[in-house]
């Protein structure tokens, strides 16, 4: 990271902080309410999230040559196997237990939903156990 | 399509959208693939210095994710103070704690959550976060109905 980079890794935070809020996907509540087949908005969450996206990543390397201020576009290739798999159903499992994932356990801390530092520290931990007790191969 | 969306759709339309800015901005500008879970990791790598966490992809990484997360932070207040923040969760704590634990050892296990194999691999159409994305929709599923039978979250 440099100084010219961190105007823009601030602004997409405060839009992608801004967008959880809004959208009300930082309470709990409304996440476990679509999985419990009462309200299906958070598909309408990821799909907007989605194609909006797709449309940076896939135009912008085309468009741009290179991001406007940094040298290459990152590539985050995900593999297929078993960790992927396991880690997502435990993810799940986690995730429709209270209702809370990563980066609203972020943002809620701006929303001042004290009980959700619960979740935000058990994620802390959760992360730190994964890397204590099952690192995998490290490169 | 108010049964399936008691509360609205725009909202949600407008939120997810505001969300897909934010990562698509953060790409364009820096070519960084915005997934919020790697942060829990690469915090890690400040008091542990366990060969896992002092990989590069975490070192080199934490300072753009803390400004990140930071901002995800002030976003989410500007919303707060503008529009109202809902009534805090009523989730008891030991299903936040035990969920928020298993949440985050699950995606850094399989490497993404909902913003990494949910925005991000959707989006850069990855079919192993296409097959993450069901596993983790199916076992939630299972689980908050599960949860709430037994008298848990609402």
């Amino acid at each position: 990271m440099n100084a010219r980079t961190m105007p823009f890794v601030l602004a997409a935070g405060v839009l992608f902080g801004a967008g959880l809020a809004l959208s009300t996907m930082i309470r709990p509540e409304i996440v476990l309410g679509f999985l419990h087949f009462e309200d299906q908005g958070l598909l309408l969450v990821l799909g907007g999230a989605v194609v909006v996206t797709l449309l940076a990543y896939q135009f912008a390397p085309r468009l741009l040559g290179r991001p406007l201020a940094a040298e290459k576009f990152a590539a985050h290739p995900a593999v297929l196997d078993r960790r992927t798999i396991a880690g997502a159903a435990i993810f799940g499992i986690g995730w429709g237990m209270c209702g809370v994932c990563p980066g609203p356990a972020v943002a809620s801390l701006g929303a001042g939903n004290w009980p959700v530092l619960w979740a935000f520290a058990g994620m802390f931990a959760g992360a730190w156990a994964q890397g204590r007790f099952s690192p995998g191969r490290v490169a | 399509m108010e049964n399936l969306f008691p509360f609205g759709v725009w909202h949600y339309l407008l939120g997810g959208c505001l969300i897909g800015a934010g990562i698509a901005l953060l790409f364009v500008g820096t070519g960084l693939i915005g997934g919020a879970s790697t942060l829990f990791s690469s915090v890690c790598s400040f008091f542990s210095q366990r060969p896992f966490f002092q990989q590069d992809r975490f070192v080199g990484s934490r300072g753009w994710r803390l400004v990140y997360a930071l901002g995800m932070v002030l976003g989410a207040l500007l919303v707060s103070v503008t529009a109202g923040a809902g009534p805090a969760t009523a989730v008891p704590w030991f299903l936040l704690l035990l969920g928020g634990f298993l949440a985050g050892f699950g995606a850094r296990l399989g490497n993404g959550c909902t913003s990494g194999h949910g925005v991000c691999g959707l989006a850069s159409l990855q079919l192993p976060s296409l097959f993450a994305v069901c596993t983790f929709l199916a076992t939630a599923f299972v689980t908050a109905n599960v949860v709430r039978g037994l008298g848990g979250a609402r």
